[in-house]
């Protein structure tokens, strides 16, 4: 890297700045000055109806159940792949791909087709008096398919370039599986699992298209907080959309934190890993 | 005595927990992904071709996968230009704000697409803070719907090409200047074959995402039938008609052809990396 020195590599770096700002910087000003333009008052005043504070508790309650569930299941598929050597490896390894690939509408129909009432498996569910679908669990379900790749593809890299010489050194000690994995692989994979989870956050805190398919928008039921924007702006409410709209925002700019401080974390470790 | 290995392991396992991370994978993956999908598959093979013919070529279908296909196309080259000079000035200059940019790249990625989507159409309708100096329109009108998915597919190429351009060093760069090529010689030359690869995966990734991008979209778009509806918009009218043979006939062209696209990429992928080695 080095200090452009002609007028053409200034040029270069104004334009990609101006880009950034016109769609980036823009945008996210936009947000919070609309939610804003009606005085700090009306912001709280919007931030403590009951449609607002019931979409914040559902889009939380669905973040708190989803990351977990793909936490457990990324270690376990990334382990699987980059620990063993099978038949069927890249097949695994490429299914896992399949929800970035499928569009989040079209999942939610996959799951309104089969967890549905008239679906063979949402019958039998009904039967016993549970609704899956239009209600928070199916919210939850799409919500869970849509973010299952994003801890597993971020650990798969960083697992297969470590390899397995430590695990193995640690099994020739005499340790077994579940000491392996606590006092060797997780702190080799630490960063990049954290990571994972705030990625997965993120893509569960926003999730929109799959979830407005399965969720049947009903105001203070199933509605999340994407889904209260688009309800709001439909309803002219600009101010109070928009007021939903920062409070997704500041979890972007969380997010984006976060995610820059342990790439840097990330990143170190690689470094004094590769020094010791 | 030695156990004979059994032939599905290419290599004998050393570590111990392979039932139990190959079990929970496989299971999750059945009951998750494959379940569902194949369980819309099997309702579609319900329909009769009759039937299944008449909902994914109603005339409204059919011009929602032109719009879509069309504006997928423009978002995804308008990220790749977008995308590589983002990648160029944050990998090869030292300049102010460039942590900055860097970490902004990310920001599609971590806005709810919703959000995105009412934002790009509040900035970019006539009387917008950006809409009042463009002489067309573009919320609510198919400039809109490439507005959004540009937007939102933009840090798939940038993450894709950056990583490559970090690992090619500015080495082969001044190799080239000292044997007396232009920069723009070193940039046609050298510098875009080697980023091929990234960015053949780069485009198609944003090019899947803008085929299946929903939540900015409609927000931008204005949905006029004919004109401004995208596939999956039309799952989802069908789906508030109640009608929903007809929306998982289409659901199922949709994801027969992202499908489609996620295998042929990955044959490209290997291919390409393979004639680059072999050069």
């Amino acid at each position: 890297m080095k200090k452009p020195n002609s007028w053409q590599q200034w040029l270069l770096i104004g334009l990609g700045l101006a880009l950034v700002a016109l769609i980036l910087l823009v945008p996210l000003v936009l947000i919070f000055t609309r939610a804003l333009a009606g005085g700090w008052d009306l912001l709280v005043q919007n931030l403590a109806e009951d449609y607002m504070q019931h979409a914040l508790m559902l889009t939380i309650l669905v973040a708190i159940a989803t990351v977990p569930i793909n936490l457990v299941f990324g270690i376990c598929l990334a382990w699987c792949v980059t620990r063993y050597d099978f038949r069927g490896r890249r097949l695994l390894s490429t299914l896992i791909d399949i929800p970035y690939a499928v569009s989040p509408v079209v999942a939610g129909l996959c799951y309104l087709v089969i967890y549905g009432v008239e679906g063979f498996i949402g019958q039998w569910f009904y039967e016993r008096d549970i609704q899956l679908m239009f209600a928070w669990p199916g919210i939850i379900m799409v919500t869970v398919f849509v973010t299952a790749p994003y801890v597993a593809r971020i650990l798969i890299p960083t697992m297969q370039s470590q390899g397995a010489e430590e695990e193995t050194a640690a099994l020739t000690l005499g340790a077994n599986g579940w000491q392996i994995f606590r006092h060797v692989t997780l702190p080799n994979i630490k960063w990049a699992l954290l990571y994972g989870v705030v990625v997965t956050n993120a893509r569960a805190v926003g999730e929109f298209g799959a979830v407005s398919v399965v969720s049947g928008t009903i105001m203070n039921q199933t509605l999340t907080l994407p889904l209260l924007v688009e309800q709001l702006n439909n309803d002219y409410k600009t101010a109070a959309a928009f007021t939903a709209a920062a409070l997704l925002a500041c979890m972007a700019l969380l997010t984006l934190f976060l995610k820059t401080f342990m790439e840097w974390r990330q990143r170190q470790a690689l470094a004094k890993a590769a020094a010791a | 005595m030695s156990l004979p290995i059994p032939r599905f392991f290419h290599q004998a396992p050393t570590l111990p927990g392979f039932g139990l991370s190959f079990g929970i994978s496989t299971l999750y993956l059945s009951l998750v992904i494959l379940l569902p999908i194949s369980a819309l598959l099997l309702y579609v093979s319900d329909l009769t071709w009759m039937e299944y013919w008449r909902a994914i070529s109603d005339p409204r279908v059919v011009a929602s996968y032109g719009v879509t296909l069309r504006a997928a196309l423009y978002s995804s080259l308008a990220a790749l230009l977008i995308g590589l000079l983002l990648a160029w000035i944050i990998t090869r200059y030292d300049f102010p704000g460039r942590r900055l940019v860097d970490a902004l790249v990310d920001l599609p990625f971590a806005l709810p697409t919703s959000v995105a989507g009412l934002t790009l159409a509040f900035l970019l309708i006539p009387e917008g803070w950006i809409g009042q100096w463009l002489g067309f329109k573009v919320s609510y009108a198919f400039p809109g719907i490439v507005v959004a998915m540009t937007f939102t597919s933009l840090p798939f190429v940038v993450r894709t090409v950056q990583p490559v351009l970090l690992e090619l060093g500015s080495e082969l760069e001044e190799a080239a200047h000292t044997l007396g090529a232009s920069r723009l010689q070193t940039f046609w030359h050298v510098i875009l074959p080697m980023l091929v690869p990234a960015l053949i995966t780069g485009g198609a990734q944003s090019f899947v995402r803008s085929l299946g991008e929903f939540g900015a979209v409609v927000m931008i778009a204005g949905n006029m039938p004919f004109q401004t509806e995208v596939s999956s918009l039309m799952i989802f009218v069908r789906l508030s008609e109640f009608d929903y043979p007809a929306a998982a006939a289409i659901a199922s062209v949709v994801l027969l052809a992202s499908l489609l696209l996620l295998f042929t990429l990955q044959v490209v992928q290997s291919r390409v990396l393979r004639w680059q080695r072999k050069k």
